[in-house]
């Protein structure tokens, strides 16, 4: 017999007879508005921004017009020269504002494409990545990653040490069932709860291991 | 300080629970670490699981969940490799260690590469999978922090979550400083003790590393039968380094690791995180499914003993597992032995239920596990999937008998353990006659203090402690302020 069909016999030899069980599902399941259901309550941006804070993200809640002018801010801040934008990132957010005299070409910062795709040592280079994401969830402090349009390949959001992640409110949810339930599994996707972390030694939190060593999240309103 | 036993398995397994637990008890940096660790775990848990108006309803759906995953075990095996192999991946079945390490190192040798990167799972070390494939040529490096150290320090994981805990940062700081230029980049001259200055030679030393590897092998949290996706839940971002970088992946994955639908994933990517490192979220999960963004992907399903767990009508709920560590620090009895004494990857309470059932009870060792306990039932109460590790210890006990005075030691144990009045007692008994205590027990308890120091008996215990001052309120000493 091979393996398989050995491993199958064992098991069918192991539970016969044994009773099989009901699963009660007595907690709270998905009821938060999804994306595109609309824009999430106050009370869940807030709750979104207290968590990333917990995590020792840097957070700004803005409505969604500032978003160009505090994203530039957060790049200036950060003396970003070189940065990775994935295609289908709306360009609005990298913009400058109707009516501010700073042409888009005259952003401080060169932005670095995907196409062909970036080698691994290239992406180790760049000052930081600019994304979106698919859902946010409010409970956890976490942003989801699809490698949707605007957040690209998962490499993208892991070799540059600087992440900085923009949330719209309709993709924020209020907990774990509701992000499941809005998610696609065939899609490759990456959770992520405040920057790169560890507690290996004497559980001291440090901040920054091999991922992103600094996450911003911009929060629109 | 005796630690020899720490690298050598063999010594562990002939010596039994109570020889490797006494070493454990004499190393008081040991001791130290693990108090501090544990008892630093076990309060953040405590909040976060508080936190959850719904804590025991999904305690009770990630329970049920994996009872009727185990029941119909077969049927979701079939379903997970059908919907793996329709994303372009590869599945492969083991049905012991030999296997898994054979079918690994054929895939790598495959690829032509000599060097593969690892993130940090028990089932690989479970089958030794690093020495396996070593013989094969192919070094295997670890990325995780805590496995680096181990390996680095040519030492054994001593807990599930944290695995060099038994470690203080000048000793990490050594360990980096003496041998991390034999495994590739060297630490820095100038390297100080700091976690900061730890973690940034890590990152340093791991870097080039991850760029240019071409091979990776992972475990997985969670694999879903219904869409064929694998979950990795971690910390530092050298699992997404693996999972993301390298063109070939490779996971070895115990059968009992998977759930049924994806939204099962609701209940157990709240359950883990806050049990494991009492995070509301881990920092990373990552999910994919068969081959993804033009990557090789490979299935290693290993049974190496999960049958045998699962045809015992009493010890098959140990299956239920999800390695979150949380009944390890609660533990008193691993609080004070520490992970080495159990003498497999698999510490603390699972460790006491899982290996002996996983390896069988040939060995000393084996047939002693299931007497490491108090029965305190504390591992129970914050078990995530309500795993009754009293009930399957005591179980295992009466198929593993085990020396009288052994026995008697941990029954008298049991007995105080278990009764709060009887603690008071006999906690009160013993702080009026310390005086009289002597060094070691006679008659048949001596083999119990043949491997534990009587601890020294406080002149007032807690419990009279906080009556007689009100918790604190009136006064923190007694009278010669003589206890702590
Ligand atoms: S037995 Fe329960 S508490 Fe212990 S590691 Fe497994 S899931 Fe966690």
């Amino acid at each position: 017999m091979n393996a398989r069909d050995q491993i199958l016999a064992r098991i069918r030899g192991a539970v016969t007879g044994a009773p099989d069980v009901e699963v009660p599902r007595d907690y709270r399941g998905a009821t938060g508005p999804g994306p595109g259901a609309g824009t999430a309550e106050p009370r869940l941006i807030d709750l979104l921004a207290e968590r990333l804070r917990d995590y020792r993200a840097i957070v700004h809640v803005v409505p969604e017009a500032e978003i160009a002018s505090v994203v530039r801010e957060a790049l200036a801040r950060r003396a970003a020269a070189r940065l990775v934008v994935p295609d289908g990132l709306p360009s609005a957010w990298l913009r400058p504002p109707e009516g501010e005299a700073v042409p888009y070409e005259t952003v401080p910062y060169e932005t670095v494409r995907d196409d062909p795709e970036l080698s691994a040592g290239d992406l180790d280079r760049v000052d930081g990545v600019i994304t979106g994401c698919a859902a946010a969830i409010a409970e956890t402090g976490t942003i989801v990653l699809d490698a949707g349009p605007g957040q690209g390949r998962r490499a993208l959001t892991l070799l540059p040490d600087y992440h900085l992640c923009v949330v719209r409110a309709d993709q924020v949810v209020a907990g774990v069932p509701d992000a499941v339930a809005v998610l696609v599994a065939e899609r490759p996707l990456t959770w992520i709860s405040g920057p790169s972390a560890t507690s290996d030694i004497e559980l001291d939190r440090v901040e920054g291991v091999h991922g992103p060593r600094t996450l911003e999240v911009v929060i629109s309103t | 300080m005796s630690r020899t036993f720490l690298g050598m398995p063999g010594r562990a397994l002939e010596r039994g629970f109570p020889a490797n637990a006494a070493a454990a008890v004499r190393d008081s940096q040991l001791r130290f670490n693990l108090r501090k660790a544990t008892r630093t775990i076990r309060g953040k848990r405590a909040s976060v699981v508080a936190e959850l108006p719904d804590w025991e309803g999904l305690r009770q759906a990630g329970k049920s969940i994996k009872d009727h995953t185990l029941r119909n075990l077969d049927r979701y095996l079939l379903q997970l490799e059908g919907a793996v192999t329709a994303a372009g991946g590869h599945v492969h079945w083991a049905r012991d260690a030999d296997e898994a390490n054979r079918i690994v190192a054929g895939l790598v040798k495959a690829t032509g590469e000599t060097e593969v990167v690892k993130v940090k799972s028990m089932a690989t070390q479970e089958i030794g999978l690093n020495e396996a494939l070593a013989a094969e040529g192919v070094t295997a490096y670890e990325t995780d922090l805590a496995e680096l150290i181990v390996q680095l320090g040519d030492d054994w994981p001593s807990h599930i979550l944290v695995p060099a805990i038994h470690r203080n940062r000048a000793e990490i700081r050594e360990i980096f400083r003496k041998r991390m230029g034999e495994w590739g980049r060297p630490a820095p001259e100038d390297l100080t003790d700091d976690p900061r200055a730890l973690a940034e030679a890590a990152r340093l030393h791991l870097r080039e590393r991850f760029l240019s590897t071409k091979v990776a092998i992972s475990g997985a949290n969670f694999m879903i039968a219904e869409t064929g996706t694998l979950v990795v839940l971690e910390s530092e971002g050298n699992g997404r380094m693996c999972l993301t970088l390298p063109r070939t992946l490779i996971s070895v994955v115990g059968i009992e690791k998977i759930l049924p639908t994806w939204r099962d994933l609701e209940v157990f990517l709240q359950l883990l995180p806050r049990s494991s490192t009492g995070e509301r979220m881990n920092p990373y999960t990552s999910t994919w499914t068969g081959a993804t963004e033009g990557q090789e992907f490979h299935l290693v399903l290993l049974d190496n003993g999960r049958t045998d767990v699962l045809a015992d009508e009493v010890g098959r709920q140990a299956l239920r597992c999800i390695r979150c560590s949380a009944c390890l620090n609660v533990c008193p009895v691993y609080e004070r032995a520490g992970g080495h004494a159990y003498g497999s990857v698999y510490p603390g309470p699972i460790g006491a239920i899982l290996t002996p059932q996983l390896r069988g009870m040939g060995s000393e060792l084996d047939r002693s596990l299931p007497y490491a306990s108090s029965l305190c039932g504390a591992c129970y109460e914050v078990c995530p999937v309500a795993i009754d590790i009293p009930e399957v210890l005591v179980d295992l006990r009466a198929k593993a008998r085990h020396p009288r005075a052994e026995r008697l030691g941990m029954a008298a144990a049991g007995w105080i353990f278990n009764r709060p009045e009887r603690l008071a007692l006999a906690q009160r008994a013993g702080g009026r006659l310390r005086r009289f205590v002597p060094k070691r027990l006679p008659g048949p308890m001596s083999a119990w203090t043949d491997t534990r120091d009587i601890p020294d008996i406080p002149r007032e215990s807690f419990r009279d402690w906080w009556d007689r001052t009100g918790g604190g309120q009136t006064g923190t000493e007694p009278r010669d302020g003589a206890a702590r």
